[in-house]
């Protein structure tokens, strides 16, 4: 169980296209995902889900479970010993549903039997009494409506008020948009192992996102001391936010400590789509003012994110859709609202992007109406309000760090366009593809460009650290070897390969060895917000720099000179003045050296009654221009190409920032085509990949890429973070380009065949 | 759970007989079912190994196509035989789902969905069927009797399906939501046949069956000048709007009743003009 990853010699410092080492055992299948995870006498669990988004639940009897064979405990509501609830904003959200169940899947009992068909067996023999009550699934609904939950609908309403209210422009448009549910759809199913130990605790291993928020939500909910709550990372199949919640964690440790015995559970598919949040749906409405000359003078916004039946991080999300809500120009003037409500959907929390996704949809379909309404180009426009280091966004905040707006944008208008139409298509890269149900004369070609923005790391005064070890000493063959120990979630970000370029960045040439992220070393925060470049690379780092200084203080002991004559130069200790040199394996030939730090980024502060304040660290700005090929007749789209450019900061490894724009970009892709969860009353109608679709190779779009290298003050190696933005505004593209394509409004993501056919 | 794997067709057959006998092809439509905890089969028989199963057999009096032919074989040696087949073949799921599933799987199924359907419909094709009690032939519109439901009676097993030969132009159009792996929303194909001077039309997941619209294709074949193979231009909208008459679509959480009737007028019009030259009124 856990693999440390033993790193072998070779050029691998900060700017090297390094390969990652779970790389080839991945598509060799020879990788170990937490699904995989085995131990000798483990039992398999299963969790009986309501069947109804909004009941009472009049009865829970379990004798029929306990009766099947091979059946060894059965859990509900009354067996939780501590905290009935967890969450991570707002402990809202019960480990079993105990008087009502407020959405489709909400969990009512869990199994632990001797193999899976067992379990299964048993769970279904669970016999749960329902009064059925009709759900309510209308946010707008929802936000006046009687409360759902004994802590109301509101999860959060952030109010902005910017400037003068009462300003108004020459030119004023007005809009309102959707956004569908989209779902993480990451490949590993939810997946853990619980072993008791022998303190009378519980060892977790777990494909997460924030090993210690997942520890003290377990810790709480069993009544136990975290310190007797210990989590190992296994093997993580994707993430995207999707694992940022507890999901089996409490329900897998509480089964271990009943039974005594180790106890494995993973997610069906279609009970994934149920037991994971998912990203928001939205409605906004816009209003945007500007002058003739096209200058923004006001945005005026209400968006309103349906968070579904828990709080999960909520709050958050809606803070930066207010936040984002105006896009990145300088707006003088804004009134924004944003409102996350509980309804009886499936809860809704962290996905890839994060509230400003949602937003960008709405702001960029703004600009070009605006453009429109003008008569002005689009790309024009943007430029002429693109914000600029030392311009003030509408929470009051001065950005004051890297802000290349325009720049992303010449760049990725700047892209040469792919073959135009007359120059033929393959059949496959049609829109229809394999069905071949169009004909280039059927198809018309368009073009759109959107632009967006978002927070790096956690906002509005949160305790943002991560906590590093380091310990130096020599190997085998007395060569130096580095293990660095944090905490951070490996999820596919590529953490895995910046720990050791960052390692031998500041210590010279050296093995490194990454130990298992678990919770015996303090938090990393979670991998989401872009973070963990900024925060665990900076912890690494950090805790290196100190141990620079004191290998230095042992070669001066050993030289017996004073530490100040002494520098770090290439791996080695130099003594000017003598020119001598002493390697990193004599010294520490005199024994290992060890350091720790906790690293924190610059404070953040909460954002006042008007939504006004420096809440936010830093941000990454993002252009995408997207070229389509729609069928009209059919309502089918086929992305062609998507040019970007993306504000890193700097790139510390190329190869896996392309990486992160390319699945960006598809996730992006599959949110304005074909990407939603399905939703009847509250019920998923589509909780399996045959109809939950994603983009397949034959849908990706060619990535063109260029990088925009400004180093941001402050972070460490002046790196941004660079997996959301891909998701940001590529979609918001592709839906410009469509109505560019076809002339339709289409104020709703995903654009579905329907919406095209049936109005064009 | 018993499996048996039976090499030759008579020994499928008497495994077939028993009782509880569940059959095997590909396993692309079982195996889910089976994930899913929707069967619990007992008695599993194994039919990839049986090679008369996967006979082919092309004569200009009939093409015979073996059941057990996987969508892979079908798209490479149907090609120039029965090309609608073969097209519709290249459209089921991935390589890796082509690579085992079978035609006869597909018609058994007897999925609303399943995209060899409204092709076999379209060539009028029948199904042999044998049993302990013998050999009997049933055309595919009598096969197919609703939602996944079958005249097969217990014990049979699919071994053929037989293709009358067609002469003329043949289409196969699918529309899904992405360019592949995907279930169609509404789907067309369309066979001319040069000789009988007939044009016929088969309509997928617009219906509990395969649609043929009668109407549209003895409309069309009056419309076609079949010395020239013209057709003149008024005509095609026509032929089109006749055709999605007669679908019977439903509103699922892939797409809505009104979308399907849309398409599967677009794609018959579009299938047509493929097929015949369309020529000013």
């Amino acid at each position: 169980m856990g693999s440390s990853t033993v790193a072998v010699c070779r050029p691998s410092e900060i700017g090297a296209d390094v390969r990652r080492p779970d790389g080839v055992p991945k598509t060799r299948g020879a990788f170990a995902f937490a699904s995989d995870l085995s131990v000798e006498g483990m039992l398999f669990a299963k969790t009986l889900r309501s069947p109804h988004p909004h009941a009472r639940i009049v009865s829970v009897d379990v004798a029929g479970a306990l009766a099947v064979p091979g059946v060894r405990a059965v859990v509900t509501a009354s067996d939780v010993p501590g905290a009935p609830t967890f969450g991570l904003e707002h402990r809202d959200q019960p480990v079993f549903a105990s008087d009502v169940v407020r959405y489709q899947g909400e969990p009512v009992a869990a199994v632990a039997a001797d193999d899976p068909a067992t379990a299964v067996a048993a769970a279904a023999a669970i016999d749960v009494t329902y009064d059925v009550l009709e759900p309510v699934v209308d946010p707008e609904a929802a936000l006046v409506g009687p409360a759902l939950h004994p802590d109301g609908n509101v999860f959060r309403h952030l109010a902005i008020r910017h400037g003068d209210p009462d300003a108004s422009g020459d030119v004023v448009v007005e809009g309102t948009y959707e956004v569908g549910m989209q779902d993480q759809a990451f490949m590993g199913p939810e997946s853990g192992l619980a072993v008791p130990a022998d303190d009378g605790g519980v060892h977790l291993h777990i494909a997460t996102q924030w090993l210690h928020a997942d520890r003290d939500q377990i810790a709480a909910c069993l009544g136990l001391p975290p310190e007797l709550v210990h989590l190992t990372l296994a093997g993580v199949g994707g993430a995207f936010g999707g694992r940022e919640d507890v999901s089996l964690q409490i329900h897998l440790c509480l089964l271990a400590l009943r039974t005594g015995r180790p106890v494995k559970m993973v997610y069906s598919r279609d009970e994934s789509f149920l037991g994971h949040v998912h990203r928001h749906p939205a409605r906004m409405w816009y209003r945007h003012h500007a002058t003739r000359s096209g200058d923004l003078v006001k945005v005026e916004a209400r968006v309103l994110l349906d968070g579904g039946a828990y709080a999960s991080s909520s709050g958050a999300v809606v803070a930066n859709a207010a936040c984002f809500a105006p896009g990145p120009y300088r707006v003088p003037n804004a009134v924004v609202d944003g409102y996350a409500v509980r309804t009886h959907n499936p809860p809704c929390g962290a996905m890839r992007g994060f509230g400003a996704v949602q937003v960008c949809f709405g702001h960029e379909a703004q600009m070009d109406k605006l453009a429109a309404a003008l008569g002005m180009d689009p790309v024009e426009l943007r430029l002429r309000n693109a914000l600029r280091t030392g311009d003030r966004l509408v929470t009051g905040q001065v950005v004051t760090g890297a802000a290349p707006v325009a720049e992303v944008i010449r760049a990725a208008v700047a892209h040469p366009l792919p073959p135009s139409l007359d120059d033929g298509l393959p059949m496959m890269a049609r829109p229809g593809g394999a069905g071949m149900t169009a004909d280039v004369a059927d198809l018309r070609r368009g073009l759109g460009l959107a632009v967006g923005f978002k927070n790096i790391c956690f906002s509005e005064g949160f305790d943002d650290s991560v906590a590093a070890r380091l310990r130096l000493e020599l190997g085998a063959s007395a060569t130096p070897v580095a293990t660095v120990h944090v905490a951070t979630a490996e999820v596919g970000q590529g953490f895995v390969t910046l720990a050791e370029q960052i390692a031998r960045e500041e210590l010279g040439p050296l093995d490194v060895v990454l130990a298992d992220a678990d919770t015996g070393v303090g938090s990393a925060g979670s991998t989401s917000a872009s973070r963990q470049t900024w925060m665990s690379g900076g912890a690494v780092k950090q805790v290196c720099e100190q141990a620079r200084r004191a290998l230095v203080d042992r070669a001066a002991g050993i030289w017996g000179c004073a530490a100040a004559e002494l520098v770090w130069l290439d791996g080695e200790v130099v003594w000017e003045a003598t020119a001598q040199r002493m390697a990193l394996a004599e010294i520490l030939a005199g024994g290992p050296v060890e350091e720790r730090c906790v690293h924190r980024h610059r404070p953040t502060t909460p954002l006042d009654a008007g939504g006004q304040g420096d809440a936010h660290l830093s941000f990454m700005f993002v252009a995408h221009r997207a070229v389509v090929d729609v069928d009209p007749g059919l309502g089918l789209v086929r992305v062609v190409q998507i040019a970007t450019g993306q504000d890193v900061g700097r790139a510390l490894n190329p190869l896996q920032v392309v990486g992160q724009i390319e699945g960006g970009t598809a996730q992006g892709v599959g949110l304005a085509v074909m990407e939603e969860i399905v939703l009847d009353h509250g019920q998923v109608r589509n909780p399996s990949f045959t109809d939950y679709l994603i983009p397949t190779a034959l849908d990706a779009p060619d990535v063109a890429i260029t990088l925009i290298e400004e180093p941001e003050p402050g972070a460490p190696y002046g790196a941004k973070g660079v997996g959301e933005p891909p998701a940001i505004s590529s979609g918001p593209a592709v839906l410009a380009a469509i109505r560019d394509a076809t002339g339709l409004e289409l104020p709703r993501a995903p654009a579905r065949p329907d919406d095209i056919a049936l109005r064009a | 759970m018993s499996v048996t794997w039976p090499t030759r067709l008579d020994e499928a057959v008497d495994a077939a007989a028993a009782p509880a006998a569940t059959l095997l092809a590909g396993g692309t439509d079982l195996a889910v079912e089976v994930n899913a905890g929707r069967r619990r089969p007992v008695a599993v028989v194994a039919l990839r190994r049986v090679p008369e199963l996967r006979d082919l057999e092309i004569t200009p009096a009939e093409v015979v196509v073996g059941a057990g032919m996987t969508f892979s074989a079908i798209a490479a040696e149907l090609a120039a035989a029965v090309p609608a087949l073969a097209a519709a073949a290249r459209t089921v799921g991935s390589p890796q789902i082509r690579n085992a599933g079978t035609v006869g799987g597909n018609i058994v199924t007897a999925s609303p969905a399943g995209d060899t359907l409204p092709v076999l419909a379209a060539l009028d094709a029948s199904v042999e069927l044998r049993s302990a009690a013998g050999t009997r032939t049933v055309p595919l519109r009598e096969l197919i009797t609703g939602v996944k439901r079958t005249a097969i009676r217990p014990g049979e097993v699919l071994v053929r399906i037989r293709v009358p030969p067609r002469r003329g132009a043949q289409q196969f159009l699918k529309v899904g939501t992405r360019n592949a792996m995907v279930i169609s929303l509404a789907s067309a194909a369309l066979v001319v046949d040069e000789e009988r001077r007939t044009v016929a039309c088969g309509l997928g997941s617009v219906g509990p069956v395969p649609v043929r619209p009668a109407e549209a294709e003895a409309f069309i074949a009056g419309e076609i000048d079949w010395e020239r193979l013209t057709v003149p231009e008024g005509a095609v909208a026509r032929f089109a709007d006749l055709a999605a008459r007669a679908a019977r679509p439903i509103t699922d959480h892939r797409a809505t009743a009104e979308y399907r009737h849309h398409a599967v007028a677009v794609l018959v019009g579009r299938a047509l003009r493929r097929s015949i030259d369309v020529v000013p009124a």
